[in-house]
């Protein structure tokens, strides 16, 4: 049995399905905790009863310069080699949009789309997070080293880095709570795999790329019942 | 063995054009921004002029003060400890306490708080003393036709002409906004000096010093005009305080 597991589902115990693989775990946890550091310092930064109460504001500012500079730097390492192939293919994924998950979006779910590996939310969460970091970056790196900018510029980024940082923050917050909200969902970021009555019922397109349409379609009356253990699934 | 199955994600690749679309955005904030926050704190005024104040300070960008300190902390100084030097081409040179300097006159303003790198605080009161009741109360010398202040933090430096600093709007101010005020603000004791943009206005003043010519100041020294006039300076065209 063991011998015939599909190569993407081969590091998970059966009955389980492998959803983020270790680079992935390793960029997500990462860059969450540099973004937790660059919200904490930037607060402390930007808030005046907080710059009052903790001043340090030369060693804040530097640890928000620091981390802000690594902040890519996770997710460039994992995407550099041969390790990073599942997410590669992760964020082809979360890039491409079909009509169908367009309507899914834009009536915030409430219509039926057999979903793929992320949902809509999801790819719009991963797009507007890279896009946002990266600007907040750039504009943070013309703050910092305004040398060669004028002061129009330095004004201007000045107003760039305060609002995306607004949208970050409310982004972020989204997305921690729909990952609260969302236990085993939460977990696959933890532990790395679902089981395949979540993907059955929330990605049913990727379960069906994992294991073949048959496969995907075959066992549902098995597996519906929540008492149904993994293993027992595959007997 | 199973092949490997690569499926392609249907649907168009929107990812791409939005992430190009935000870096966009953001590439153009960072050019015409400053103009945007201008327009931003306007709306923001009418805003709170109409009793949404509360809403108004949640933005960011417009019409909240941001803190700027060239040395990295905020130095704190007890009110009792606080003295004000005063030096240089005086009669009477001296220092005052911070009680010394609440027996002096007292003065109010409120004004548009501007920093040269564009945001802009509508409406802040200050009170404090005339810098001008301050240099009479030593008297002025022969040959003073400058005046440069020191700070606490031991780096900031800045300097006015003698005419200026006789300005019925410049000020040694003790009150901000109601209250005394606090470090982050350059309490206890900071300069304000209403018609130009903040950076003239020294933060944790220690020391005044009269002289027959200024040394340019912290930013003066790295490309800040000396005549920081709002509107008429460093290159901007906000509109003057009044």
């Amino acid at each position: 049995m063991a011998a015939t597991t599909p190569p993407s589902t081969k590091s998970a115990p059966l009955g389980r399905l492998v959803r983020f693989d270790g680079a992935e775990r390793f960029v997500h946890w990462s860059t969450a905790l540099l973004v937790g550091a660059l919200f904490a310092t930037g607060a402390i930064l930007y808030i005046p009863s907080l710059s009052e109460t903790v001043g340090r504001r030369l060693l804040i500012a530097n640890i928000h310069t620091y981390c802000g500079i690594a902040l890519f730097v996770p997710l460039l390492v994992a995407l550099a080699g041969p390790w990073g192939a599942g997410l590669r293919r992760d964020l082809q994924r979360a890039g491409r949009l079909s009509y169908p998950e367009w309507r899914w979006l834009r009536r915030l779910g409430q219509v039926e789309v057999r979903l793929g590996k992320f949902n809509p939310g999801q790819k719009l969460n991963t797009v507007l997070l890279g896009s946002g970091l990266t600007v907040l970056l750039a504009s943070g790196l013309v703050l910092r080293f305004p040398g060669p900018f004028s002061l129009n510029w330095r004004s201007g980024a000045t107003f760039v880095h305060d609002w995306f940082a607004l949208g970050i923050v409310i982004l972020v917050a989204g997305h921690v709570t729909f990952a609260l909200s969302h236990p085993e969902a939460l977990r696959a970021m933890v532990r790395g795999w679902v089981t395949r009555s979540w993907a059955r019922t929330h990605a049913p397109r990727w379960l069906a790329e994992e294991v073949g349409e048959e496969e995907s379609d075959r066992s549902p009356a098995a597996t519906t019942a929540a008492n149904v253990s993994p293993t027992s699934e595959q007997t | 063995m199973q092949p490997v199955r690569k499926v392609v994600e249907p649907g168009a690749p929107f990812g791409r054009r939005l992430f190009v679309g935000v870096a966009g955005i953001g590439a153009l904030g960072i050019v015409i921004g400053a103009k945007v926050q201008r327009f931003e704190g306007r709306i923001a005024s009418a805003i709170a002029s109409k009793g949404g104040g509360g809403l108004a300070a949640l933005l960011p960008g417009a019409n909240r003060f941001r803190l700027y300190s060239v040395t990295g902390s905020f130095p704190v100084i007890a009110n009792h400890q606080y003295r004000l030097a005063v030096s240089g081409l005086v009669e009477h040179p001296r220092s005052f306490t911070l009680e010394e300097l609440r027996a002096l006159p007292r003065i109010e303003l409120t004004k548009d708080f501007q920093c040269v790198t564009g945001w802009r605080v509508p409406n802040v009161h200050w009170a404090g003393v005339r810098l001008a009741d301050l240099i009479d109360a030593v008297g002025a010398r022969e040959g003073a036709t400058a005046v440069e202040f020191g700070s606490y933090d031991g780096l900031y430096t800045e300097s006015l002409t003698l005419a200026e600093a006789r300005r019925s709007d410049v000020i040694i101010a003790y009150e901000m906004l109601g209250a005394p005020i606090t470090s982050v603000h350059g309490g206890p004791v900071r300069l304000y000096v209403a018609p130009m943009y903040g950076y003239k206005s020294a933060k944790w003043l220690k020391s005044i010093s009269l002289v027959p010519t200024a040394i340019p100041g912290f930013w003066e020294q790295n490309g800040y005009d000396v005549e920081g006039w709002i509107g008429r300076s460093n290159g901007r065209d906000d509109a003057p305080v009044d």
